[in-house]
């Protein structure tokens, strides 16, 4: 196979890509956000608390986290016809792809949350703020470069689940290196896809470290920065 | 209109009798895994409009539960809170969120906190112009308040950075400015200046006992420090095991034989009493320390006097003197002294004879 065949295929393979994980990474920011947050809010001692509630959140969440990805996409056929018309695609990929990583995000927001010193959101209870309040003026805000880096981590995660989104036919770096590089033995496509996955994971960590980093510097007088941390473990 | 930190102030004071905070038979239960705790245990306090209130106690004590209940940040089990003639308890509903009404009531009360709980992720100018903008007022207001506030705590030249750029007092001065931003009559201080050193603790204190003064605001304050009731507080209750075990203001506590406070206070040292002499604590206040009456003493009765231990300070804007003193020979026959003592307006107190005082009271 010579470049100028392969290039087409990567350009398309990367464009897939990219579409699937921005959408995907949209709809599990929206969802896992306020999921993450609620949480918090009605965990024991927290502004809603509600041991209820908060134990069917977390059992829901738990459950669609330990189910394989591959697994989630095949359970989900039905829902993501409902919702797309179709089940094979890229519009059909963003489905199981926006759910698994919702109870993923969801949980990395909870953490970060949780890290927001309860003294600020004493603060703004004793200035007379709601709960409402106290999310948008304290959590979110005080706890944005840790949700930063947790959208980063999402987002790298997205990108291997995405891998596997070429079984739907839904195409991707992935799929490539799977139907070309593998099954055709076409090697050197294999590596340059692999190559091009590598770039873009440690280009996307990069971007996020720095934003996380930036927005935590203005706090701080000089203190130490955190450690990069190149090709994060997508899981 | 500026106020520099620290510039000596009018003395003159602007407590009234109205009673600006009070609690009733406020009672606090912390239940956990069965076990229960009381943090408070019947407490009624009351805190006169315009005076700087200090509750002092070791930690455990119960105080950081008693001004949490003060703006129900802490739900009482039971007993009732009131704020400015308004029954807060019953505002507070059943449920453990706060409504509407609860909410107003807080946002016209300042609090300020032992670790400032200031947001990092906005600037001294936007730190202060939060409780504004849950008022619900507009940009140009808030801004314009938050620099008013700023110039107040004497911070007006930092109003861009962010509070991980501040020392420890100014934090703090910021974390007063955002408290006032709600115009508020009283000013809650959870252990304001605990996290702070001597020196800064001494300048927010200015700040504070100025802005009493100069605002006419209220500040219940709780610490577990002497040293800032003694350099603050018109008025002073000593807290233990959920209970206020002694209060009032500053001059009353001197004048009450034996209390705690006013031995820590002032702290003498000197052996207690023996066979052959006998050791007195002496108090002055006001007019009375102006007198020569140890000379008048001595010469009087023609005894030697030995002094072991004195001090005089200020205290809540008082002049305060305490004295250790050395006569010869045993408690009875030193009667005759001591009644001239106290005939001169002095407090007289024999350390580890509190029950012939109570005796001699009774008489």
């Amino acid at each position: 196979m010579t470049w100028s065949e392969m290039q087409p295929l990567l350009a398309q393979a990367c464009w897939d890509t990219l579409y699937m994980v921005g959408w995907s990474t949209l709809i599990a920011v929206v969802g896992g956000l306020p999921l993450g947050i609620l949480l918090v809010l009605t965990d024991r001692g927290g502004l809603l608390q509600n041991l209820a509630a908060n134990k069917v959140i977390g059992q829901i969440v738990n459950i669609a986290r330990s189910l394989p990805f591959i697994i989630l996409m095949v359970a989900l056929m039905t829902f993501t016809r409902w919702i797309t018309g179709t089940t094979i695609g890229r519009a059909a990929a963003i489905v199981p792809l926006a759910i698994g990583a919702i109870p993923f995000f969801a949980r990395l927001v909870e953490t970060a949350v949780r890290e927001v010193d309860h003294g600020l959101v004493e603060a703004v209870q004793a200035m007379g703020g709601n709960t409402w309040t106290v999310v948008r003026k304290v959590l979110v805000p005080e706890s944005l470069p840790s949700l930063i880096s947790s959208t980063t981590t999402t987002i790298v995660a997205l990108i291997g689940y995405s891998a596997m989104a070429g079984t739907v036919g839904a195409g991707g770096l992935g799929d490539i290196a799977i139907r070309y590089g593998y099954q055709r033995f076409e090697t050197q496509l294999m590596w340059i896809t692999v190559a091009i996955l590598a770039v873009v994971i440690s280009a996307i960590q990069f971007a996020g470290d720095y934003a996380a980093r930036s927005l935590h510097r203005r706090g701080a007088h000089s203190g130490p920065a955190p450690k990069l941390r190149l090709l994060k473990a997508a899981s | 209109m500026p106020l520099c930190p620290g510039t000596p102030t009018p003395a003159h004071s602007t407590v009234t009798e109205t009673h600006v905070i009070t609690t009733t038979d406020l009672t606090k239960v912390y239940r956990s895994r069965g076990r229960e705790v009381t943090a408070l245990d019947g407490v009624d306090l009351h805190v006169r409009e315009g005076e700087v209130y200090g509750v002092i106690g070791q930690s455990g004590a119960g105080k950081s539960s008693l001004i949490r209940c003060v703006n129900l940040l802490e739900r009482p089990t039971s007993g009732t809170v009131t704020v400015a003639g308004q029954d807060l308890t019953a505002l507070a509903g059943r449920g453990p969120r706060a409504g509407r009404e609860l909410r107003q009531a807080r946002s016209r009360i300042g609090m300020v906190f032992q670790h400032f709980n200031l947001l990092s992720s906005r600037t001294v100018q936007d730190n202060v112009e939060l409780p504004l903008e849950i008022l619900g007022k507009s940009g140009t207001e808030r801004s314009r308040k938050a620099r008013e506030l700023l110039d107040l705590v004497g911070l007006a030249d930092k109003a861009g950075a962010y509070p991980a750029q501040l020392s420890g007092g100014q934090k703090q001065r910021v974390g007063i400015a955002r408290a006032l931003a709600g115009d508020p009559k009283v000013l809650l201080s959870d252990e304001a200046t605990s996290a702070l050193d001597p020196e800064t603790t001494r300048s927010i204190l200015a700040l504070l006992r100025d802005l009493n003064r100069q605002l006419g605001l209220t500040v219940l304050l709780i610490t577990h420090e002497m040293d800032v009731v003694k350099s603050v507080c018109d008025s002073a209750a000593l807290m233990e095991n959920g209970r206020i075990v002694e209060s009032g203001t500053v001059s009353e506590l001197l004048a009450t034989p034996g209390s705690e406070l006013a031995a820590a206070l002032f702290p003498l040292d000197g052996e207690a009493s023996g066979d052959d002499r006998t050791v007195l604590d002496v108090t002055f206040q006001g007019e009375s320390a102006t007198q020569p009456v140890i000379s008048q003493l001595a010469r009087t009765y023609n005894i030697d006097i030995s002094i072991l231990g004195a001090a005089i300070d200020t205290v809540g804007g008082l002049q305060v003197g305490r004295m250790r003193i050395e006569l010869p020979g045993r408690y009875e026959d030193n009667v005759v002294p001591i009644g001239f003592l106290r005939e001169k307006g002095l407090q007289v107190e024999v350390p580890g004879r509190e029950s012939a005082l109570v005796k001699e009271g009774a008489k």
